[in-house]
């Protein structure tokens, strides 16, 4: 009578396990879609750049390194905040896991807040996607990156409504783990976007 | 279960992704001439990006199928990359 029960249980881990393999893959195989994604729109603007070099640098002069040097803290901080939320979901910290979630969000919000003053300045002074071709490929890289930061933002806050309910305990906590991975991504598409924008004059 | 998150290499590697950032702007303001300027601000990228990969999305402990994943669409790029030469170098249009 107590076999069927045990091996139930072990069933029971062992799928588990295995839910969280597929997903994390899953999750994987999605990132490798958005880098090329962006990979596109990246290609273009090399290939424009290439033939406009002296315009693209010139361009490029009218962009606010310093907010932007600030925006990459902020999301490089945030990735870390992730890893915290990450590790405290592992061990079933549910107020680790709930406060490394919320900075996660703030920090992402901060980054919004920064590139919103940047766009309207940009407007401000007469600067549209149609400006010239830089400026077209700057609102478009960094507007979807924009998006993807949003996107984030949105799961983050579902995660930390089920998170502050104490769901991720007992080694569950796959959805924290994926969403932290998606979360990473948009850190490392702005790591690219920061030098190729901003810096290179 | 996958392996733990340690939060002390966490923070160093946070200390290395800050250090890269201030160097990359750093190097901006040096005129390191062309292609020296582009070389430099994509190698610090991708030593960036290269950290935040293998530890932050703790690739440096995930099985070899996941790093095929990770690199496929850098091969890919690669391949694109090849792909626009003659538009960057002979000016097609």
């Amino acid at each position: 009578m107590y076999q069927p029960v045990a091996v139930a249980a072990g069933d029971h881990a062992q799928a588990h396990e295995s839910e969280h393999e597929v997903s994390k893959f899953g999750m994987w195989l999605f990132l490798a879609s958005e880098v090329m994604f962006f990979a596109a729109f990246i290609a273009a603007y090399v290939v424009l750049r290439a033939h406009s070099r002296g315009a693209f640098a010139e361009a490029a002069r009218e962009l606010n390194v310093v907010l932007a040097a600030v925006n990459t803290l902020a999301l490089i901080t945030s990735s870390l905040t992730m890893v915290l939320a990450v590790g405290a979901a592992q061990r079933g910290d549910r107020r680790g896991t709930v406060r490394g979630l919320a900075a996660t969000i703030a920090l992402g919000c901060v980054f919004l807040v920064i590139k919103y003053f940047e766009y309207s300045a940009k407007f401000h002074h007469g600067i549209y996607p149609s400006t010239n071709a830089f400026f077209g490929c700057y609102f478009l890289l960094t507007g979807f990156h924009g998006l993807h930061v949003l996107a984030g933002i949105i799961a983050l806050s579902i995660l930390l409504v089920v998170a502050s309910r104490g769901v991720f305990r007992d080694g569950y906590y796959t959805p924290v783990e994926c969403t932290g991975l998606y979360w990473h991504l948009v850190d490392v598409v702005w790591i690219f976007l920061f030098p190729i924008l901003y810096l290179l004059h | 279960m996958s392996h733990p998150v340690a939060t002390r290499p966490s923070v160093v590697v946070f200390a290395w992704l800050v250090v890269l950032t201030a160097l990359t702007v750093g190097a901006a303001h040096v005129d390191l001439g062309y292609p020296g300027g582009v070389v430099v601000a994509l190698a610090i990228a991708v030593a960036k990006a290269t950290l935040v990969g293998l530890w932050f999305m703790h690739l440096k402990y995930e099985t070899r199928i996941y790093h095929a994943v990770a690199l496929f669409p850098v091969v890919l790029f690669c391949i694109l990359a090849c792909a626009m030469v003659p538009d960057v170098v002979y000016g097609s249009f």
